[in-house]
C-alpha cells in the first residue's frame, strides 16, 4: 500500500518521537520536584540525574522491546502488534526490570560526570535506596509504556473502523454497480434510442420502467424494508426492460397471493437472481425461455422463488468470486438482516434451468 | 454488388442498424439477419457476405467465437468477411480491439460513428488485396485477440471422471491423448479407449498446463508429446499424426504457427 511508504511516514514519526520525549522530560521534572519536597534534596542535581537514569532507561528500554519485536517479527510477520513494536507484556516486564537497572547505573555516572561531583551509585550495599530508586524509575517506565501502549491500540482501532468504514462502501458501491450493469443499460439505451423513431409511445412506455428501475435502485441501498407487491413490481419494470431488448425469446409469469402483497422485504433483494436466470440461463440460450417470479407462504417462512427454463447450472456456477458477485451479495444481505434465519438456495430445475429459492422468517407486519 | 451478414440477438438493434445502413450505404445489400452465433457461423459460411456485423454477446457462439469458427473453416479460395464487432460495453474487449486494430462500433450505435465505420470498410473492400493475404490478416488479428481475452489458468487437473451409468472411470490426464469437443460433452480420447466428460473444452482448457496440452482447432486440444508429426496443407491446415493410434487431427490455421519446425 502507498501509505506505509517511508517517505509519508517519516513526519508522523518525528513528531511521535519528540512527543515521546516530552513526555519523558515532563516525567523526570516531576520526579525532581517529588525528591526534592520528600527528602530536601538540591533541585537542580537532582533533575539533571533523573533527567540522565529517566532518559537512559527510556532509550534502553524502548530501543530494547523494539528490537526483540523486530526480532520476534521474523518468526510471526503477520502480526500487527509486532509490527507496531510492541512485544507484549511478558517480554516487556524483564526489558523494563534490566533498562531501569542498567538506566540507573549509566544516568548516576553521566549526572555525576555532567554535574562535576562525586556521586554514589546505589549499590548492593544499600538496598534501602537501591529499592526506592528502582522502585520509582520502573513506576515511571510502567506507566510512560502504558500510555504509548494504550495510544498506539486506540490508533489501531480508529484505523480498523476507517477501514471498515472503507469496505462497507466499496461494497455499497459494487451492489450498485451490479444492479446497474453497464451492459444492460447501454442495450437498454440503444433499444431506446431505436424505439423514439419507431415507436414513440413504446418508446415512453421503455423510459419509465427505466427510471422507476433506476429510482429504486438509488434508494434501495437507503430504504430498509418495502412491501413484496412493490419488490414485484420493480422486478417486473426490469423484466419489462429486458422483454422489449429480447422480444419473443423471453416470457414472464408473476406469482403473488393477494395476503402476501403488504409483506415488507428488503428492496431489489431479488433482482441480482432475476439478472442471473437472464444473464446465465435464458441470454445464452438460442431459443430464450421463460422465467417465474413466486412468493408464497411455507409455514412459518416465506419462500420467494425464481424459477427459469435457461440452460441451466453450468459447474462455475458455484466457483467462488469470479462473475457471481450477485449470489453472494444476496447471502450477504440476509445474513446481515436475518442471520442464519434466511437461506439461499440454488438448485438445477426438474425440465432443465434454474430455481432460485430465498427463504425468509415469516415476517411480523409493523 | 457488397453483400453483409448481422448477427445481432437484439431484434430492435439489428432491424435499426439495418435501417442505419441503408441510409448511409444504399448499394450494400443485407444478404441475412440472424439471431445467434451458431447461425451466425452456418450463414456466413453459406452466403459468403463481403462483410459481417458481430454482436459480441449472442447466445450460441459470442461474436469472437463465431469469428474464430469462421477463420478456422473458411475455404482458402474465396476472399474472407471483413468483420466489425458491435457491443453495448466491454471494457477489455474494446482495448483488445484498439490494439489489434479491429473494427468495432459501441451500442448505442451513432450515426457519425457507423459512417466512419462504412468508410474504413468501403476503402478496406476496394484494396482488393489477394484472398489469401486478407484471410491471413484476420487470422493474425483473431490469434491475438484470443490470446487477449484468453481465461486465467485455474488449479491443475490430474485425474478425468468419466461417467457410464453408475460406473465413474479415472482417467488419469497425463494419459490422455487429446480432447475433441462433442456437443456438450467432451471426448476424451486415450491410446486404449475413449471417454466422455460432461465439461466443455472452454471449461476443461484453463485447468489443463499449457506447455503439455496444446489447443490445435476450437474444437481439438492435443498432448503435445503425442504428436508424432506435422504436415501442413495448402490450405493453411496442418494434419497431425499421433504417436500409437491411428487418429488423425487438424489443426486450423489460427494454430498452424505452432508447427513451424526449429
Amino acid at each position: 500500500m502507498a501509505l506505509s511508504s517511508p517517505v509519508l511516514h517519516a513526519r508522523p514519526r518525528v513528531a511521535a518521537l519528540l512527543r515521546y520525549l516530552g513526555v519523558g522530560i515532563v516525567v523526570c521534572g516531576s520526579v525532581a520536584v517529588f525528591f526534592t519536597f520528600a527528602f530536601g534534596n538540591d533541585f537542580g542535581s537532582v533533575l539533571v540525574v533523573s533527567l540522565c537514569i529517566g532518559l537512559t532507561s527510556q532509550l534502553l528500554i524502548d530501543g530494547g522491546r523494539r528490537l526483540l519485536a523486530r526480532w520476534l517479527l521474523r518468526s510471526r510477520p503477520d502480526d500487527p502488534a509486532l509490527r507496531n513494536g510492541w512485544p507484549g507484556w511478558r517480554w516487556t516486564a524483564p526489558i523494563v526490570l534490566v533498562g531501569s537497572w542498567v538506566g540507573i547505573q549509566i544516568g548516576y555516572s553521566l549526572g555525576a560526570w555532567i554535574l562535576g561531583i562525586d556521586l554514589q551509585r546505589p549499590g548492593m550495599d544499600r538496598p534501602r535506596s537501591v529499592f526506592i530508586v528502582m522502585a520509582i524509575s520502573v513506576a515511571v517506565a510502567v506507566a510512560v509504556i502504558f500510555w504509548s501502549w494504550s495510544r498506539a491500540r486506540l490508533a489501531a482501532s480508529e484505523a480498523q473502523a476507517q477501514a471498515a468504514q472503507r469496505a462497507a462502501a466499496e461494497n455499497q458501491l459494487k451492489l450498485l454497480e451490479s444492479q446497474l450493469e453497464p451492459h444492460m443499460l447501454f442495450n437498454t439505451l440503444a433499444n431506446l434510442r431505436v424505439l423514439i423513431a419507431l415507436d414513440a409511445p413504446r418508446a415512453q412506455a421503455m423510459l419509465d420502467h427505466l427510471i422507476a428501475f433506476l429510482r429504486a435502485t438509488l434508494s434501495a441501498s437507503r430504504t430498509g424494508m418495502h412491501p413484496l407487491a412493490q419488490e414485484f413490481e420493480r422486478l417486473s419494470d426490469y423484466l419489462a426492460l429486458m422483454a422489449v431488448r429480447m422480444g419473443p425469446r423471453l416470457q414472464t409469469a408473476f406469482d403473488l397471493p393477494e395476503e402476501l402483497r403488504n409483506l415488507p422485504v428488503p428492496p431489489l433483494l431479488l433482482q441480482p437472481l432475476v439478472e442471473n436466470s437472464i444473464k446465465h440461463g435464458l441470454e445464452p440460450k438460442v431459443e430464450g425461455g421463460r422465467i417465474e417470479l413466486r412468493a408464497q407462504r411455507d409455514g412459518n417462512s416465506l419462500l420467494l422463488s425464481v424459477h427459469d427454463t435457461g440452460i441451466g447450472l453450468t459447474p462455475d456456477a458455484f466457483a467462488p468470486g469470479g462473475s457471481h458477485f450477485g449470489l453472494e451479495q444476496v447471502r450477504q444481505r440476509l445474513t446481515a438482516l436475518y442471520g442464519n434465519r434466511a437461506h439461499l438456495a440454488l438448485e438445477p430445475a426438474a425440465e432443465g434451468g434454474t430455481r432460485a429459492i430465498i427463504t425468509l422468517p415469516w415476517p411480523t407486519l409493523t | 454488388m457488397t453483400t453483409a451478414l448481422i448477427a445481432e440477438d437484439e431484434p430492435l438493434l439489428a432491424a435499426a442498424l439495418q435501417a442505419e445502413l441503408a441510409q448511409l450505404w444504399p448499394e450494400l445489400r443485407i444478404a441475412a439477419s440472424v439471431g445467434d452465433g451458431h447461425a451466425a457461423l452456418a450463414q456466413t459460411l453459406a452466403l459468403k457476405p463481403a462483410l459481417c456485423f458481430f454482436d459480441i454477446r449472442m447466445p450460441g457462439l459470442s461474436g469472437l467465437e463465431a469469428a474464430q469458427a469462421l477463420a478456422e473453416d473458411w475455404p482458402a479460395d474465396t476472399p474472407f468477411p471483413l468483420i466489425v464487432f458491435v457491443t453495448a460495453y466491454d471494457q477489455y474487449a474494446l482495448q483488445a480491439f484498439e490494439a489489434q486494430a479491429v473494427d468495432y462500433v459501441v451500442k448505442p450505435v451513432q450515426r457519425e460513428r457507423l459512417a466512419a465505420c462504412v468508410t474504413r470498410v468501403q476503402a478496406r473492400l476496394a484494396e482488393r488485396a489477394p484472398p489469401g493475404e486478407a484471410l491471413q490478416r484476420s487470422v493474425d488479428q483473431l490469434r491475438s485477440l484470443l490470446g487477449s481475452t484468453a481465461v486465467p489458468a485455474l488449479p491443475r487437473l490430474k485425474v478425468l471422471q468419466a461417467q457410464v451409468g453408475a460406473l465413474v472411470r479415472l482417467v488419469p490426464v497425463e494419459q490422455v491423448l487429446y480432447f475433441e469437443a462433442a456437443d456438450k460433452y467432451v471426448r476424451v480420447v486415450t491410446a486404449e479407449r475413449e471417454h466422455l466428460i460432461r465439461l466443455s473444452l472452454k471449461e476443461l482448457l484453463p485447468q489443463l498446463d499449457p506447455q503439455q496440452f496444446w489447443q490445435v482447432h476450437r474444437g481439438t486440444i492435443v498432448r503435445a508429446d503425442a504428436i508424432a508429426s506435422a504436415l501442413r496443407e495448402e490450405s493453411g491446415k496442418v494434419i497431425l499424426s499421433l504417436r500409437g493410434h491411428a487418429d488423425k487431427l487438424t489443426a486450423s490455421r489460427l494454430y498452424a504457427h505452432l508447427f513451424r519446425g526449429m
